[in-house]
């Protein structure tokens, strides 16, 4: 929490939100403490309903919290041939006391490409553990990331774009800004240009990952980032990319750049 | 850059997405049309549309959507989009072949414009295969969307 009173003395914005903190748990930060503005950017919490808001705010109330439970099972759970579980190398709690939240995508040097925290977990689970990898979308793998994010929430999304990163985070870019689909659309479009603005009923925020995997009242439960990513080009009747896709992974370092400095926020409550 | 909060997002309502994928769009088969001094001035059918219909193409999320981004004067539904601008009045701005031009094709006007075309079946990047080389709405409906904008005075 130190670094973080540090950062709104250099002057970031808190968001005027209502906060309804009742957070327990150590190490994490409560609502109050949390960064929605950051420069010019804000977190979709900004751009949420208060209704939406106050369910997010309040940890207990929060339906999300199932899968933190969740993960923090899975974190000390033995699973594979190895006889080892995530705890058995990184301890009981370190999930809680990393950054892990904040800096991923990350370039794997082995892979020559960007990497997720699911395709981490996956490469954990299947090179240390030699246990099977997680379906993407799948309640373990949610639970797990909801859980580790969820560790470095009110921490400032931090993601590298240096070195061997760049060009991955330039094809991300590339990707927020080329139109596709029927509608001919691209992200910029709704999330640069719209953002503040109501399509219909909805009012479109600046697309946000800080706050993934997002628990959507639609979904009723929490979706990855490349969830969100293929409904919004499928809006726009464009052919998504699959779960984990080099596609997405870049697109999801870009975004997740974009919202640099916005505090970790998983498991965010959104319509 | 301006917050508002959503007005009605009471609890657990779960509101539809913006533009529904489920529609099977239109026609394969193109007709021709001329565009002069930035006008199409004849009816793609070859007759006048049936404003009415035109109306509730605005509104179905399938079809025309036009309420996306548009306030209409339609008081019945309660959102209206705020991306483009009002329409109420646009047919005092413009003439019926800027209109459909404006609807057939909107990037003739602005290259940077966010307003799909709707009755453009080609150019596109990665359509979705049951939407592929076909367009938004038929030669018809883009007819009956003429009458009705061309009712905004
Ligand atoms: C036709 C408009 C439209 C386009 C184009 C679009 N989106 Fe969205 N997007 C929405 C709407 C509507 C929502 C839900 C409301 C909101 O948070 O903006 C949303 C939500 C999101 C969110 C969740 C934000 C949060 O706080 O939970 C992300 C992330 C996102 N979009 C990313 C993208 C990316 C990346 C692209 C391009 C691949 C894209 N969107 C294209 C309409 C669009
Ligand atoms: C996704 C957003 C979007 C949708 C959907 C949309 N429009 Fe537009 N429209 C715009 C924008 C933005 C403009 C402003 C000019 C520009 O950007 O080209 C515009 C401009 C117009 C104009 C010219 C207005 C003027 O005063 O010059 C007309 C007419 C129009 N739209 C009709 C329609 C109709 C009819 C439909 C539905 C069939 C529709 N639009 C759907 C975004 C949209």
């Amino acid at each position: 929490m130190g670094d973080i009173m540090k950062k709104q003395i250099q002057g970031i914005l808190i968001g005027a939100a209502v906060a309804v903190g009742l957070s327990g748990f150590a190490g994490v930060a409560s609502a109050q403490d949390m960064i929605y503005k950051a420069g010019d950017r804000q977190s979709g919490y900004m751009y949420a309903a208060k209704e939406t808001q106050a369910i997010q705010d309040d940890d207990l109330g929060n339906p999300a919290y199932i899968w933190v439970d969740e993960g923090e099972a899975l974190w000390t759970k033995v699973d594979g041939k190895a006889g080892k579980s995530c705890a058995t190398c990184h301890g009981a709690e370190s999930a809680m006391l990393t950054d892990v939240g904040t800096r991923y995508p990350v370039y794997n040097a082995k892979l020559g490409k960007m990497q997720s925290l699911e395709q981490k977990i996956n490469e954990e689970r299947q090179e240390k553990m030699g246990a099977k990898p997680y379906k993407w979308e799948s309640k373990q793998m949610l639970s797990l990331t909801v859980y580790m994010r969820n560790g470095s929430r009110g921490k400032p999304m931090n993601v590298s774009i240096d070195g061997p990163a760049a060009k991955f985070f330039e094809a991300g870019k590339k990707f927020f800004n080329q139109r596709r689909g029927q509608l001919d659309m691209a992200c910029k479009h709704c999330h640069e240009d719209g953002a503040g603005m109501m399509i219909r009923a909805n009012m479109l925020s600046e697309g946000q990952s800080n706050g993934f995997p997002t628990y959507r009242l639609k979904w009723q439960k929490p979706g990855s980032i490349h969830r969100r990513f293929r409904g919004c080009n499928k809006q726009v009747r464009a052919k998504p990319y699959g779960y984990g896709s080099d596609e997405y992974v870049n697109l999801e370092l870009f975004v997740a750049w974009r919202g640099r400095g916005l505090s970790v926020e998983t498991p965010a409550v959104r319509n | 850059m301006g917050v508002r909060s959503l007005a009605v997002g009471a609890l657990g309502v779960v509101l539809g997405l913006a533009f529904s994928t489920n529609a099977i769009a239109a026609e394969k088969k193109m007709v021709n049309y001329v565009v002069k001094n930035g006008a199409i001035a004849k009816s793609l059918t070859g007759k006048p549309g049936n404003a009415a219909n035109g109306r509730k193409l605005a509104i179905n999320r399938k079809k025309g959507n036009c309420l996306a981004c548009h306030k209409m004067p339609i008081p019945e539904q309660a959102f209206h989009g705020e991306m483009g601008p009002e329409l109420i009045g646009v047919a005092g701005r413009l003439n019926e072949g800027q209109i459909r031009l404006r609807i057939v094709d909107p990037k003739f006007f602005n290259r940077d414009t966010i307003m799909p075309a709707f009755y453009k079946n080609t150019g596109f990047t990665r359509v979705l295969k049951k939407f592929k080389g076909k367009t938004m709405l038929s030669a018809a409906q883009i007819e009956d969307l003429v009458a009705y904008t061309m009712t905004l005075k």
